[in-house]
């Protein structure tokens, strides 16, 4: 026997075009296969026996499902690991081979054959690998070399991935004979439908049926072509979510290594099929023992002879029709066992394959192909996800959904058994009712926008479901022979670990799915949950009902992380003077949705321009929001904890946000344009949030106030004009403001033209510390004005400066950042703005909990922090250490050199009795070293009276 | 993923509004006491049952609304009326 599977001679049905011929390689070996062969058909054709090695034992194992969810059917392409061979099409010149395999598939040294379960039994790396625990990390290296799975690639190229978010009626998921009637009649009902079919093919176990099935398959097909549906192959509906929102993972969008589709259905048609479930029995891994179903496919679509001498377990109808099929096809039927009549089988025997069946009637069959139709699994997933929790039939052997949501329905095999024309007759009837609910809950969705539109006619009436429900056929309750053998394929579990564990105590079905890890391999439990389940209920001497299942959770099948991050909808955003920046060598920084100049080359030398000259900052991002109305000031006093009842028109305030706990949440200054009218500025991170805070307020506590807010981040594009000669600059650019500092004061604002261009906000603040002028411009302006002012500060020495210049700029002056100074824990008090804190309004956001915290404040204290070494600059979140018991004492939060001091600036939080000015304090550096460091007196490491910013 | 009814903009994704979460009253500062007011900041009735809360429509229309929603089904009833100057509290 040197060949034990080749090609047949044509099939009727066969879908490989003998005329293409392919090349590929298995393990660096030419090979060739047909187009329409998947990579295991074409192995199988070339007499390919063992395909793979199993994840503990290493036991050779070949092809028993011969589809997606064979659980040792993975195979590395090239870069890509865990392919399923018994999904993916053959393509010409691919590079396969086996994975899990050292050093080579046929000579993997690790492999325990033969002695089920001595050595790794259950729990066994949990205990084995558990005592002493600086041990880990060795332990960790071994097991990673026993880790199965491919090898990941790190400099594969990246692929396109995509998104999609459709909005069908009706998603029929499955395409076989039940979902192929249900598409084509919910269209005719005048639904728009996506079929979506898991494989490459539409028509189900049609595919490999009778010359009958295929008739009924080639009339659903015509219909399918003139109803309206569209149809996805290769695509699998991976979940379904609250009011039928499902995911759909497209593998054959042209173009796109994988498209996830978001579709919000009306109606989820499940017609999911049944999938064969193994027997256990002592050998029933070898290579040679394949699922009924597993052997008609290979036959009748790709034309692949099995083996050549076969036992058939068959306990239905399909195994009958295997029989047939194997017979037909020249393969001689040794012996057929039949449960149905008590037959049973013991053993299959062999060392890398199939060589003997041994018979409960004492009999030793020679046979290279143990074919195995015990029975069905449904495969419940959608309808757990939607809630339901199917019940299990024993007179049938399988789940059956028991009381699904009105908007999910059931067809095919799930549903019920029966003839081909009562299967597709119950997917018609499921498809037109279907289509029916479909159109109430669009009513009713529209309904709900009244907005929208004024419905006036009556809401359809909800369809009763009147389909005649399918049959439920006995079948024998077949799940282990007398013999012990693997119930989990891909990650080799056997009856026997199953049995250890329940007499371990692991007694429920959770707890020994996780103790035992059986369910939870590649096949997630498809094939071995309801034997799991079954054992299980041996041991304890209950029945499958009693003992219950595991809940099926998303994705019923793997999407990739590729397909999962997808295209980004998120917007990209930049300032309008972004074009300049580029033009004149920006470094880009990405900023939230922001893109913004890091520097320009040198931020260090921007800093010492800036101070000693001028320089200019785009600060676009700055969140702004324009505020009107009567009641403004009672909108300021409540959002910042400081008072601005006075604050006079053209004037500018600076102030902190806290939420309702009393945290900081964001600063900024806001100022007085007109009787009603304000402009907030906000952190540039913190612009949404503090829009919707103040939206909450005026919204839920207080609508009765008069205050209209609009963002208008982006109405302007604005610019920090800083240094001692800004007030140069900008004298040549403006003609109605009048830029005397004895008028124009720090903490003022004006409003007129700049550069030519009316409606410009000026105010005289800055983070940087210097006499500085934010200029805020109409954003369709802003490049005009950028270089306007770049040109007058031309005989200046003017320099653009970016974020890294700013962040030094403030950094120096001891300015904090909310949420890099401050976190999620501080109180306002934390930043020593006590000041700002004023109780005696009588409410404002957070203030119960600041005059609380105010009394007896005992939290951590920002502070500003010099090292002793100048030349030292610890890392951003080094640790503030006690140096002899180590207990951490608080954190630096922001260090940079300082070009200006020349040396290094820091500021930190740390524990109050640590943060008087001349503290010293201990920095844990981040190689571990340790670096003294000295409390200053003031935040502000650089002019800390503010001379320069108000000169 | 579950529709929220706006009683603007309709049934909305819920990724397109953001959940405030329960609905309850703001005890007066003037008056509370840290175990009031950590009550409602922290304290949740969490009912598998119907509950009152709070929805923002922060890619629609931008209001503040309160709905009954139950936990254990996520249906919803008792949509405010659309239109208002204000969303409000119920
Ligand atoms: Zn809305």
């Amino acid at each position: 026997m040197s060949t034990l599977s080749d090609r047949l001679s044509a099939q009727p049905g066969e879908i490989i075009d003998r005329s293409s011929k392919l090349r590929f390689t298995w393990n660096g070996k030419g090979v060739t296969g047909f187009a329409g062969d998947t990579i295991a058909s074409a192995l199988m054709a070339n007499n390919v026996q063992v395909v793979s090695r199993s994840m503990k034992y290493h036991r050779p194992r070949g092809y028993m499902t011969a589809d997606y969810w064979d659980p040792n059917g993975s195979v590395q392409l090239a870069s890509e690991p865990n392919v399923r061979s018994g999904h993916r099409q053959l393509q010409e010149g691919m590079k396969v081979s086996a994975q899990n395999v050292w050093p080579s598939l046929d000579r993997d040294v690790r492999a325990v054959n033969g002695v089920l379960g001595r050595f790794l039994t259950a729990g066994f790396y949990y205990k084995t690998f558990m005592h002493p625990r600086s041990l880990w990390p060795t332990y960790e290296k071994v097991l990673a070399t026993f880790a199965p799975g491919g090898k990941v690639d790190l400099d594969a190229p990246s692929g396109y991935f995509d998104k999609r978010y459709a909005h069908p009626d009706v998603v029929v998921a499955g395409g076989g004979p039940s979902g192929l009637a249900a598409a084509i009649d919910a269209a005719r009902a005048g639904a728009k439908v996506m079929l979506v079919e898991h494989t490459h093919h539409l028509g189900g176990h049609l595919l490999w049926g009778s010359d009958g099935d295929r008739a009924v398959l080639a009339q659903l097909l015509t219909e399918l072509a003139e109803a309206d549906v569209e149809v996805l192959v290769d695509s699998t509906v991976t979940g379904r979510y609250e009011d039928n929102w499902i995911g759909i993972s497209q593998r054959s969008h042209p173009g796109v290594e994988e498209r996830l589709i978001k579709a919000r259905a009306k109606m989820l048609v499940v017609a999911g099929g049944l999938i064969e479930r193994p027997y256990v029995f002592e050998g029933n891994d070898l290579p040679g023992v394949m699922m009924s179903s597993a052997v008609r496919r290979s036959m009748a679509m790709y034309a692949v002879r099995p083996g050549s001498r076969a036992v058939v377990l068959s306990a239905n109808a399909e195994g009958d029709a295997a029989v047939e099929a194997l017979t037909a096809a020249g393969v001689e039927v040794a012996a057929v066992v039949d449960p149905r009549n008590g037959q049973d089988l013991v053993r299959a025997k062999g060392s890398r394959r199939v060589e003997s069946v041994e018979l409960a009637d004492g009999r030793s069959v020679e046979a290279d192909l143990l074919v195995i139709a015990a029975g069905w699994t449904s495969p419940t997933s959608l309808i757990n996800m939607a809630g339901d929790r199917p019940s299990f039939d024993d007179s049938c052997g399988r789940f059956f959904p028991t009381d699904p949501p009105e908007t999910v329905l059931v067809t095919g095999g799930m549903a019920g058994d029966g003839t081909t024309e009562e299967i597709v007759e119950h997917g018609r009837a499921t498809g037109d009712l279907a289509a029916r609910r479909a159109s109430t809950v669009a009513h009713r969705l529209q309904a709900a926008t009244t907005r929208a539109q004024s419905v006036d006619e009556i809401e359809p009436v909800w369809a009763a479901d009147s389909r005649i429900a399918l049959g439920r056929w006995s079948h024998p309750g077949l799940y282990r022979a007398s013999t012990h053998g693997i119930v989990d394929y891909s990650e080799d579990v056997s009856s026997k670990d199953l049995v250890a564990a329940a007499k371990e105590g692991y007694d429920s079905v959770e707890l020994l799915k996780r103790y035992t890890t059986a369910t939870m391999g590649p096949s997630q439990g498809k094939l071995s949950t309801v034997n799991t389940v079954a054992i299980l209920g041996e041991a304890r001497g209950e029945t499958i009902a009693e003992v219950g299942t595991t809940v099926w959770r998303p994705p019923f099948a793997p999407i990739s992380l590729g397909a999962l991050g997808g295209r980004k909808f998120e917007p990209i955003r930049v300032s309008a003077m972004h074009r300049w920046h580029e033009a004149n060598g920006a470094t880009p920084i990405i900023a939230g949705q922001w893109i913004r100049p890091e520097h320009y080359g040198d931020p260090a030398a921007e800093v010492r321009k800036t101070r000693s000259g001028v320089g200019l900052i785009d600060v676009s991002p700055l969140g702004k929001l324009d505020l009107q109305g009567a009641d403004v000031p009672k909108l300021l006093n409540h959002l910042y904890t400081n008072t601005w009842n006075k604050l006079p028109i053209g004037g500018v305030r600076y102030g902190i946000m806290c939420a309702e706990d009393g945290i900081v949440l964001d600063d900024g200054v806001t100022g007085r344009l007109g009787e009603n009218h304000y402009l907030m500025t906000t952190t540039s991170s913190g612009a949404a949030t503090v829009w919707e805070w103040a939206e909450n307020w005026l919204q839920t506590e207080h609508p009765d106030w008069d205050v209209s807010v609009t963002p208008v981040t982006t109405a302007y594009a604005s610019m920090n004009l800083a240094g001692p000669k800004s007030r140069e600059v900008l004298s040549s650019l403006v003609d109605d403001i009048d830029l005397d500092p004895e008028d124009f004061r720090y903490m003022q604002l004006r409003t007129g033209r700049i550069a030519g261009v009316d409606n410009c906000i000026m105010w005289r603040i800055g983070f940087t510390g210097e006499l500085s002028f934010e200029l805020h411009v109409p954003a369709g302006y802003g490049e005009a004005v950028w270089r306007s002012v770049m040109e007058a500060g031309a005989e200046f020495g003017i320099t653009p400066f970016g974020l890294e210049g700013q962040r030094i700029m403030r950094l120096e002056k001891g300015h904090f950042i909310v949420g890099q100074d401050t976190d999620g824990l501080s109180l306002a008090p934390a930043t020593g703005l006590d000041a700002l804190i004023k109780l005696d309004k009588p409410d404002f956001a957070g203030k119960p909990e600041l005059s609380w915290a105010l009394e007896n404040y005992e939290g951590p204290l920002v502070v500003a922090v010099q090292p002793v070494d100048p030349n030292v600059v610890p890392g951003e979140a080094s640790q503030i250490i006690d140096p002899i018991d180590k207990r951490i004492l608080g954190r630096i939060t922001s260090a940079r050199y300082s070009p200006t001091l020349e040396r290094s600036v820091c500021l930190a939080q740390v524990e109050p009795q640590f943060a008087t000015a001349g503290s010293r304090l201990t920095i844990k550096m981040i190689d571990g070293s340790l670096q003294e460091a000295v409390v200053q007196e003031h935040h502000a490491h650089f002019d800390p009276e503010g001379e320069r910013l108000r000169g | 993923m579950l529709l929220v009814p706006c009683p603007n903009c309709g049934p909305r994704n819920s990724s397109d509004l953001r959940y405030v979460g329960e609905s309850h009253k703001r005890p007066d500062p003037a008056t509370t006491t840290p175990e009031e007011w950590r009550t409602y900041l922290y304290m949740h009735k969490n009912p598998a049952d119907w509950m009152m809360e709070t929805w923002y429509c922060s890619s629609g229309c931008r209001r503040f609304f309160t709905i009954e929603r139950h936990t254990a089904t996520s249906e919803f009833r008792n949509p405010p009326l659309p239109g208002g100057k204000r969303g409000g509290r119920a």
